[in-house]
């Protein structure tokens, strides 16, 4: 390293010891986390994609291990090892991600981040995590980008359709375009030729090969049942579907946004608990001191992100600066405490700043 | 310095790239004796010839060791990331057809597009406890094809040979694999999705945007282009 990336090296992990001081003064207990971290739990969550974000190396004894993509999963687990009590968390130190795409992103960086595990006041937490980024970040004037998966999640959760039709759709939520082709398909009478003369078959063995594999024939067969049930069911009304696209394309101001999805309520009472912990989230955000008449809501926002999130959402972005990733990101993985849990879960909200951003930015100290 | 064209040093595609080369009055061939792996290029001057493994020459273009070279272009796009900004096809050279495509047991008469598969994956992990497991040596574009038709719930597991055998074997549920006929995968009680190949491969030609293009390599480099009437 030259003399001059020694000392960027050295401011950077400045400022991370400085973010991490801020969420400390928030009652954060300061806690670390391996860097190899097993790779089949990140995989069991993640799928194979990871692969292509993450390192993965071999270790003789214990196996696959992944260079840790993040500090959330590892956070997550400790705190329900140790019995899912209400805690808070901050942490700062190297993650590391592979760039398959974009040789100009960095590989290796730190992330100062700050968790609340606590199920008293979701809405609180949501905004005491927001504003305290929120603040650390002021000086740089950043654009901020809010959303609430949990709303797409209850709407989904609501629709007139079975409950398998649902489970499909809630597991492709991440992936819009295959959600997409979901939705277009169970909105339609029509069903796909190939389908139909499968379906039409007397025997839809004959002249199949013969059977190979682990994947049964009884499960094929079990598929079979599910898609002729599917092709008995109506589709989805129209002004459903309608519906549901108006709320995945909203993007107002969050007052306005707030407005238009109570009106929402009024046709799809599904999202009515979601819109009114919306509603208590912006109340909390005020009293935290943040211009919630300022705030941007985009109902999609996070869908293409880690498939981790369930609730709300956000992202600080650098104006001007479409080459730059995030300087923070953050929100409410309820659900991962429950996958990591083992039985027991609890209410969980968290963000991270990017301390390199920050210095880029001309923030920090 | 000279112009380094990587050939493959073996096989018919060997045979292929001389004849192909031949036929635009470019002769080419091993010097000394058949086991030699040095070679002399015929009429341009300035130009080495370097045998190379078909599998190695994508790594030595993107390190700029030769500045142009013959290979599958599946396996350009499988060993280098971000492939076209590190090499640009020069052309396509019409053999080494080879297809890359996801196959599925026949019997699984449920699936026969990414849709039904996707489908599938999701009920076998709920069932099996783990994910469907793929098998492959092509983990990039397998894994890019997937992810950008957004399916899920999957893995890849490694196979370097005998990749059609590994389903019987039960240790991959399906595969995903070059072929050019298909005759191994029906043999082997497999049939592939009909979205269609995830690439249709070919031995293409090559040039490398890292290697040191000096006043010497670019001369050979046009004479080489007019040869093949790739002149702008």
């Amino acid at each position: 390293m030259t003399a001059e990336t020694q000392s960027l090296a050295r401011a950077q992990l400045a400022e991370a010891a400085r973010l991490r001081a801020l969420f400390e003064a928030r009652g954060a207990l300061p806690v670390e986390a391996a860097i190899l971290q097993p790779a089949d739990l990140l995989l069991d969550l993640y799928g194979e994609d990871i692969r292509a974000r993450a390192f993965t190396t071999q270790d003789p004894l214990r196996g696959e291990r992944m260079l840790r993509p993040d500090f959330t999963v590892p956070v997550v687990q400790m705190h329900m090892a140790e019995g899912a009590a209400p805690a808070r968390y901050c942490y700062a130190g190297p993650v590391f991600r592979r760039q398959e795409d974009d040789p100009d992103r960095a590989t290796e960086y730190l992330q100062a981040g700050f968790e609340i595990f606590d199920a008293t006041n979701p809405a609180l937490s949501d905004a005491e995590v927001f504003a305290t980024l929120a603040e650390a970040l002021r000086p740089l004037q950043l654009r901020v980008a809010t959303g609430d998966i949990g709303i797409l999640i209850a709407a989904v959760r609501g629709l007139n359709t079975s409950d398998r039709r649902k489970a499909a759709l809630l597991r492709h939520l991440w992936r819009p375009k295959r959600f997409r082709a979901l939705l277009d398909r169970y909105g339609s009478a029509a069903q796909a030729k190939h389908r139909r003369k499968l379906l039409e078959r007397a025997d839809p063995f004959a002249n199949a090969g013969p059977e190979i594999g682990l994947r049964s024939r009884a499960e094929v067969e079990a598929r079979l049942d599910a898609l002729r049930a599917d092709a008995a069911e109506p589709p989805i009304a129209a002004n459903e579907v309608e519906l549901l696209d108006d709320l995945m394309a909203l993007q107002e101001k969050a007052p306005a946004a707030l407005n238009l999805l109570q009106d929402m309520a009024v046709d799809l009472p599904a999202i009515s608990p979601a819109v009114q912990a919306l509603e208590r989230r912006l109340t909390a955000l005020q009293d935290f001191g943040v211009d919630v008449e300022s705030l941007d809501f985009e109902a999609s926002y996070g869908r293409t992100s880690m498939e981790y999130y369930d609730g709300f959402v956000f992202g600080f972005y650098a104006e001007g600066r479409p080459d730059l990733p995030p300087v923070a990101t953050g929100g409410r993985y309820d659900a991962l405490t429950r996958v990591l849990g083992q039985g027991s879960s609890i209410p969980a909200v968290g963000g991270v700043i990017r301390p390199d951003l920050v210095l880029l930015l001309g923030g920090g100290t | 310095m000279t112009l380094k064209l990587g050939v493959p040093s073996k096989g018919r595609l060997m045979e292929k790239t001389f004849d192909w080369f031949g036929a635009h009055g470019i002769d080419m061939g091993r010097a000394g004796s058949e086991r030699e792996y040095s070679g002399a290029v015929d009429g341009i001057e300035g130009c080495d010839l370097v045998l190379l493994s078909a599998g190695e020459i994508p790594r030595e273009l993107a390190a700029g060791r030769i500045h142009m070279g013959v290979t599958g272009s599946d396996l350009v796009r499988e060993k280098l990331p971000v492939w076209d900004s590190q090499v640009t096809e020069m052309a396509a050279m019409g053999f080494g057809h080879a297809d890359l495509v996801i196959a599925v047991p026949d019997h699984w008469v449920d699936v026969e597009t990414l849709d039904d598969l996707d489908a599938a994956c999701a009920a076998f992990r709920a069932r099996h406890g783990f994910r469907l497991r793929i098998a492959t040596k092509y983990h990039r574009l397998i894994r890019t094809y997937l992810r950008t038709h957004g399916v899920a719930d999957y893995q890849l597991v490694d196979s370097q040979g005998a990749t059609e055998g590994t389903v019987r074997n039960e240790t991959a549920e399906a595969v995903a694999d070059i072929t050019s006929t298909g005759e191994t995968l029906r043999a082997n009680h497999l049939r592939m999705l009909s979205d269609g190949p995830v690439h249709r491969s070919q031995a293409t030609l090559f040039q490398s945007l890292t290697a040191p293009w000096d006043d010497c390599a670019l001369a050979a480099k046009e004479q080489i282009k007019a040869r093949l009437d790739l002149l702008d």
